[in-house]
């Protein structure tokens, strides 16, 4: 079963944080179809959080379609994101690469490079959000 | 469904001194409402005409639709912990859970022993030999067990150490998951508040300066960082909560009650929940420095 953690300083929601860790754990094949997700009441025993973010995180993930929940048992996964997103992940890989590069030769340090990427990042998740 | 608290006007003086000062507030049912601010600041004093333990000065307030503590009905749905969490030193732990079978009608025993044993307490074990983390688990438990609607607490977590706190948090988000109960409680930790409130309510100097869901909340603070004079004229929707100058840049914590501050400012900053309360409370420590309650003051450098 996945284990949830919260990091209250990376600036990203905590329902998102849960909703990425799923994410991740599917693309990392560590949850498959089938696979229980832990009940609210787990979640918030043990981090801590309101009963509400958790909600609210896995009706996200439903919305997903990569859960779903069963009455009575509990919130069950439904699709991988394995197949489909591992095969991407190199030529995406490749292309990083190749902006980093960019980003370099343009004098950009490690610094600057990291927080043009962050910030992208944030804005662009937000907006699908 | 009730409102679980509803004030208006809701005003409470001790002789000369104003506690708490026309406090009109709604606070929907289902949540965790934090209740921040300085010390002083009236805290106690809603938690305590909530709870039914005193009377307003004037002004109105109901509780799940009712007037605190008007009848036994009433005050078996509310469960009450005021601050340092109070248990009697001289009970055992289960003494303590067959008073609170005695006297509460819908008192959940099965609920009260499981919990005990949860958090690892032993039955036979005298209250005042608990560790501060233990005895606030106790009043916790007894709280709960009463079954009620809504659950009060003053400062749970204040004397506990980091440890205790945490594992106090998880104990009651657990009962909230579980029983779907509302609670209140007042705490000056914004970092847990952060983790475990839907709903905020900000009190300095007897008054509430801010009050809603936490996330409609954060959703409509920002932080403003310009040239000095860029930001001069702002329209009336966005209200400055807190701003500081040096010789060429202003910083600004604004409230935008509209949504105009994204077309005004692409790459405002949002606030996490302890900056945003944070300006409030600088505003307040600095209005009361000056006696100007109104205006933000700017901080030169």
């Amino acid at each position: 079963m996945i284990d949830f953690h919260l990091d209250t300083r990376s600036g990203v929601s905590p329902y998102l944080q849960l909703v990425q860790q799923v994410q991740r754990a599917l693309r990392l094949g560590l949850l498959s179809v089938g696979d229980q997700l832990p009940t609210v009441k787990e979640v918030v025993g043990k981090l801590a959080i309101n009963p509400n973010t958790v909600l609210k995180a896995y009706r996200e993930l439903e919305h997903l379609g990569l859960v779903a929940p069963r009455p009575g048992l509990g919130t069950f996964v439904t699709r991988t994101l394995t197949d489909d997103s591992l095969v991407a992940h190199e030529p995406l890989r490749q292309e990083l690469l190749a902006w980093l590069a960019r980003a370099q030769q343009a004098g950009l340090d490690a610094d600057s490079i990291e927080a043009l990427f962050m910030t992208t990042f944030r804005k662009a998740t937000e907006v699908t959000q | 469904m009730n409102p679980v608290l509803r004030t208006e006007g809701l005003t409470k003086r001790y002789g000369s001194r104003q506690a708490l000062t026309d406090v009109t507030l709604t606070i929907p049912a289902g949540r965790v409402v934090g209740l921040v601010g300085p010390n002083g600041a009236g805290k106690s004093t809603l938690l305590n005409l909530a709870a039914g333990m005193i009377a307003p000065t004037s002004g109105t307030i109901q509780v799940l639709g009712a007037r605190p503590a008007a009848t036994a009905a009433q005050l078996a749905r509310v469960g009450f912990v005021a601050q340092d969490t109070p248990v009697y030193a001289g009970l055992s732990v289960g003494d303590h859970l067959r008073m609170g079978a005695r006297l509460n009608p819908a008192w959940d025993g099965a609920l009260a022993q499981r919990r005990v044993g949860e958090v690892g307490l032993d039955p036979a074990q005298k209250a005042g030999r608990l560790s501060g983390g233990q005895r606030a688990q106790l009043a916790l438990t007894i709280a709960a067990a009463k079954r009620p609607e809504l659950l009060i607490f003053d400062e749970p977590v204040a004397s506990l150490d980091p440890l205790s706190r945490r594992a106090f948090l998880q104990s009651l988000m657990e009962f909230v998951a579980e029983l779907e109960v509302s609670v209140v409680l007042s705490s000056h930790l914004l970092g847990d508040l952060e983790r475990v409130c839907d709903h905020l309510v900000v009190l300095t100097a007897s008054r509430v300066q801010l009050a809603g869901e936490v996330e409609e909340l954060l959703a409509a603070h920002y932080r403003l960082v310009a040239a000095r004079g860029a930001l001069d004229a702002l329209p009336p929707a966005v209200r400055v909560i807190h701003a500081e100058h040096t010789a060429r840049q202003s910083t600004l914590i604004v409230h935008d009650t509209a949504g105009a501050v994204p077309a005004l400012v692409p790459d405002a900053e949002r606030l996490d929940l302890e900056d945003m309360v944070l300006a409030y409370l600088t505003r307040a420590a600095n209005a009361s420095v000056t006696g100007n309650a109104e205006q933000p003051l700017e901080a030169h450098r």
